[in-house]
């Protein structure tokens, strides 16, 4: 027990040092070490696909809506009829019933037909991103049958698993988004702060401690209050990483400046100084590739935040707003306790949320090991 | 001479990733009552590590006591000898080996910043030590703490008592700390390199001092060094080690004028010379090996030039052998050498 | 020392107009001024207002002169009578409803701090000093969980889960029965009933990072020299590693108010919104939604003054608790 927890917190050390090695080559190389951020890295490529190419993923058009599938459980993938005979997978259809006793709607199984799962399924011609043309997706049951439920449905009888695919577009890129944004806005305003110092220094300083004492979440709240409710999912989506960035930049202008003003001190830059070097050169050359490291692990660290934020937002209906599909507006269906507790399955996109949070956290301890690659563990 | 402490064969490993780390692998010196024995090598030697584990504080695990003894021998109460303790058989946090520590042995570390917690006050953390072992009433302590403080020559006691350790320098810390160790008039001193991290000016300072107490209190001193500057200032008798092994031993008038191991002539030869004709440095060749993958035979001899093979190299490890009265030597014998 | 409190104080002095400057550029976002929207607000309700009524509106709140004199009434009517202006939403004083709304906030979130520094020093505290045991390992696990799970995610999931297992609905502060009641012990069983889950979803990311501070700073004051120093005087293990290392390590804890505080204010407002408590919250959501900025931006200053006033006690602390600060 002790041994295997040891395994995933404490990154084995290097057989051999190499002296010669790039710094991109040993900060890799003390990466892939730490195993729980080799399975989160894993874990992020694996949604990120899943999320860019939803169409070609998804087993059911996400926004259709099935009429008799309304809060219909998670379908049943059978490999064995009542006769004890084996097939590929397939479900049953099912028909929406109202229990006389319980008031509640239910969905037996009509065993008498089967329809089988089928891989690379004939669909309606479809554009890939808009660009590659198409006619099947992954999976699914063929055109026609019952559609298959993974995750069950939502209030519309629409398919929840394709929905949180597709939800993983605005979700998973809106970190991206966000911390681009800040990232530009942190590096420009921590490199102003941290290179000029004096006067210059000071003010930017009161104003990042004014956006770190303030609480995140009623700032987000307020400024959404500028977002005009009839702006379309576009408008939204920027104006809400807008929001986000304007928010996050902060905790990154500090590290950009911390870093600044200890490398100020170094030798290196000095004798760049003396050396002749401009300011430009001293700061691209020199400064920014010897933090490199350190900024891509607080992005790394920043990007779930992000996420966090415009899932909260639109939780709370003032973010992304139906018709947009993100995690945070399907989690508005689990707002209710008694829904929840009649249709439990409403959970899924928390499921998705956390394992993507938990995800990004250990590529981020990661990477952090592994920034500083002369470290001895 | 009556002996004081008396180190038997003593063996320290570290388990770590790459394997067991000898770190100190058979030494064996003692200390009488009084004297002052320096013990130099370079860093990694195991110096520090056999100090340390005289008051049992070196961390464990990673480190491992393998073998050996250290013999104390307690004060004699009225007349009748008590028998030696060996402290290896303490535990390291039972209330035998803390009542040795600070009251019988006090001990000064090298990183005079870094020594006093900073959340305290100077005469606080001198104090605690008095309070803990002779159970003094506090305004006694006190009064004991700024006596001392006097007593190592830091000005205006009364009132630097109440000082936190950041207010004072590296010369004043050491100078403090010095203090602490002798709050309870310890029979035997160890400094683990008290003077490496001080200004060289003040350096000269601090050995005058630990002479003066050592003449005035009686107590013995164990001096750790890398500087043979340092040793030379101070021992009576010096031990070279390397590779946590001793390679000589000597009075230190015998040890300067008549070394015999060729690595203790390495060490005197690579000192400058101010006066006299300007010649090149002499240094040993090689590198210190892993203190994972010691060599065979006698340590050193990948770096000895006078090193023969079939002899040095073997499986057997030289003897520290008595030469002459009280010079010891660790070597395979010259053909012919001279003693050797 | 006067010279560093002075400082800090200073500091808070130019924060605070800073977060002024904010709130009052919130107020001013939406598209349309106060009067405006609350002349629409009516007219959907049917109301018909005379252009006089609607002059002597715009008079009142200045609306007629330029911005940086509107900011300066603003502020000095909160300043000098605590006016914070008009709420069209619940046609009250924003004053009344920050007065009603507020304490449950700033209960909250100080219950949830003492969750934290409760659960979260023991653990990191033992974990430290038993590096690479059972109990370390667990919990540090435990803690990248509660790092990643999100406040309301946590809340609703908790809310099932106690839902389905016990049949107990944790909404509100009081259960139906109790609400209005006057004080009993049953009511006070009650609250803790249900006070319990807000606390514990507030605190638990404030929990996780505080463990990982504390351990990670703990490890470090056990290495260093004085640790060794104390231990070869002859003290006891525990008497210096609690003279020592641990009192050193409660200095991040205070030092870190200044982060954890707005956490939790943040927190417990989006689990008081899953839960249903009658929140700042609450009152918020309801300002923005309804673009009630007046509440809205008020809620925004006073939130943020409160969390200066926080950053500010803990600089103090700090203070007394580490001499290189008070006399640097």
């Amino acid at each position: 027990m002790i041994q295997a927890l040891k395994n995933l917190f404490v990154p084995n050390r290097s057989p051999e040092l190499d002296f010669r090695a790039s710094q991109f080559r040993l900060v890799w190389r003390k990466f892939r070490r730490h195993r729980l951020a080799k399975i989160g890295m894993v874990g992020l490529f694996v949604m990120y696909i899943l999320a860019t190419f939803a169409e070609f993923f998804v087993p059911v058009d996400p926004r259709q809506r099935h009429r008799e599938y309304v809060y219909a459980p998670p379908s049943r993938i059978h490999v064995v009829d009542a006769e004890g005979r084996w097939h590929w997978p397939y479900i049953h259809g099912r028909t929406r019933t109202l229990n006389r006793e319980t008031f509640r709607y239910e969905f037996p199984e009509n065993v008498g037909v089967r329809y089988p799962i089928h891989v690379l399924v004939k669909r309606t011609p479809y554009h890939l991103l808009g660009l590659v043309p198409l006619n099947r997706t992954l999976f699914g049951t063929a055109e026609g049958a019952p559609p298959l439920f993974l995750m069950g449905a939502d209030r519309m009888g629409r398919d929840l698993f394709s929905r949180i695919i597709y939800g993983g577009r605005i979700s998973l890129y809106i970190g991206f988004a966000g911390v681009g944004l800040s990232f530009f806005l942190g590096c420009l305003l921590g490199g102003i702060s941290g290179y000029l110092r004096g006067r210059t220094d000071e003010v930017i300083q009161r104003f990042i401690d004014l956006l770190l004492c303030l609480p995140t979440l009623p700032l987000w709240m307020a400024l959404s209050a500028a977002v005009p409710r009839d702006w379309g999912v576009t408008q939204t989506y920027f104006a809400i990483t807008l929001i986000l960035a304007v928010v996050g930049w902060a905790g990154l202008a500090r590290v950009v400046r911390g870093k600044f003003l200890a490398l100020g001190q170094e030798e290196f830059v000095l004798a760049a100084r003396a050396a002749g070097c401009s300011d430009a050169r001293i700061i691209f050359r020199h400064l920014f590739p010897s933090m490199a490291s350190y900024l891509i692990v607080s992005v790394t660290i920043a990007i779930p935040g992000m996420i966090l934020g415009e899932t909260g937002m639109s939780f709370l209906g003032l973010g992304m707003q139906s018709p947009a599909i993100s995690w945070g507006v399907l989690l508005q269906d689990a707002q209710d306790l008694v829904n929840l507790a009649h249709h439990p399955w409403l959970l899924w996109p928390c499921f998705f949320v956390i394992a993507i949070v938990l995800m990004f956290n250990f590529v981020g301890d990661g990477l952090r090991d592994a920034a500083d690659p002369y470290a001895r563990v | 001479m009556t002996k004081l402490i008396e180190i038997k064969n003593l063996r320290v490993h570290f388990d770590v990733d790459e394997g067991t780390a000898k770190a100190v692998d058979g030494v064996s010196f003692d200390i009488g009552e009084n004297r002052v024995l320096g013990v130099i090598g370079e860093s990694g030697c195991g110096k520090s590590v056999t100090a340390h584990s005289i008051l049992r504080i070196v961390p464990s695990p990673p480190a491992r006591m393998a073998g050996g003894q250290i013999l104390f021998h307690p004060r004699s109460n009225g007349g009748v000898q008590a028998p030696p303790v060996d402290l290896l058989t303490l535990d390291p946090k039972g209330e035998d080996i803390r009542k040795i520590r600070g009251k019988e042995i006090g001990m000064i570390f090298q990183e005079p910043m870094t020594s006093f917690g900073p959340l305290h006050t100077i005469g606080d953390q001198i104090m605690e030590t008095i309070i803990t072992h002779d159970r003094t009433s506090k305004a006694e302590a006190r009064t004991r703490t700024i006596e001392l403080l006097r007593r190592v020559g830091i000005p205006n006691p009364e009132k630097r008592v109440d000082d936190y350790p950041h207010k004072f320098s590296g010369g004043m810390r050491q100078r403090a700390m010095i203090a602490m160790a002798l709050s309870c008039s310890p029979r035997l001193l160890i400094a683990d390199e008290p003077t490496t991290a001080i200004d060289v000016t003040v350096q000269a300072q601090i050995l005058e001092l630990l002479r003066e107490l050592k003449e005035a209190t009686g107590m013995a001193i164990l001096l750790i060094t890398h500087n043979l500057a340092v040793v030379s200032e101070l021992a009576d008798e010096i031990v070279v080690m390397y590779m946590g092994r001793v390679m000589e031993r000597a009075p230190a008038e015998e040890l300067f004028n008549n070394p015999l191991h060729p690595y203790t002539i390495g060490l005197l030869h690579s000192i400058p010379v101010l006066d006299g004709p300007v010649v090149r440095l002499e240094q040993i060749k090689g590198s210190v090996p892993s203190p994972c993958a010691l060599p065979d035979g006698c340590v050193f001899h990948p770096r000895c030039d006078k090193c023969r093979q079939g002899v040095c190299d073997g499986q057997e490890v030289p003897e520290l052998k008595e030469i002459s009265p009280g010079h010891w030597v660790s070597c395979f014998p010259q053909p012919g050498g001279r003693g050797l | 020392m006067a010279h560093y409190i002075a400082r800090r104080f200073l500091i808070m002095i130019v924060l605070f107009f800073g977060i002024s400057i904010l709130s009052f550029v919130i107020i001013q976002l939406p598209p349309g001024d106060y009067v405006s929207t609350y002349i629409q607000q009516l007219e959907t309700a049917g109301v018909k207002i005379d252009s006089q009524a609607i002059e002597r509106l715009k008079l009142r709140y200045g609306l007629d002169q330029p911005m940086h004199i509107q900011y300066v009434k603003w502020m000095r009517n909160i300043l000098l009578h605590g006016e914070f202006g008009r709420s069209f939403q619940y046609d009250e004083p924003v004053r009344t409803i920050i007065a009603e709304r507020l304490p449950i906030t700033v209960g909250l979130s100080l219950v949830a701090m003492l969750f934290v520094w409760v659960v979260a020093l023991p653990i990191a505290i033992y974990s430290a000093l038993h590096k690479y045991s059972v109990f370390d390992y667990v919990w540090t696990f435990i803690g990248f969980i509660g790092m990643a799970l999100p406040g309301f995610i946590f809340a609703v999931v908790l809310m099932y889960l106690v839902y389905n297992l016990t049949g107990h609905a944790v909404t509100g502060m009081f259960s139906y029965a109790y609400v209005g009641e006057p004080w009993s012990w049953g009511k006070v069983l009650d609250l803790l009933s249900n006070i319990w889950l807000p606390v514990v979803v507030t605190g638990t990311a404030g929990t996780a990072g505080l463990i990982r501070l504390v351990r990670g700073m703990l490890l470090d004051e056990l290495g260093k020299q004085y640790v060794t120093t104390a231990r070869a005087k002859g003290l006891s293990e525990r008497t210096l590693l609690w003279k020592y290392p641990i009192r050193m390590a409660f200095n991040p804890v205070v030092s870190n108010i200044g982060l954890l505080l707005p956490a939790l204010v943040g927190g417990s407002m989006i689990v008081a919104i899953v839960l249903n408590i009658r929140d700042i919250g609450s009152a918020l959501l309801g300002a923005v939604l309804a673009e009630d900025m007046y509440l809205a931006g008020s809620i925004i200053l006073v939130l943020g003054s409160l969390t200066l006033i926080g950053t500010f006690i803990s600089d103090l602390a700090l203070a007394w608790l580490d001499p290189r600060i008070r006399y640097a």
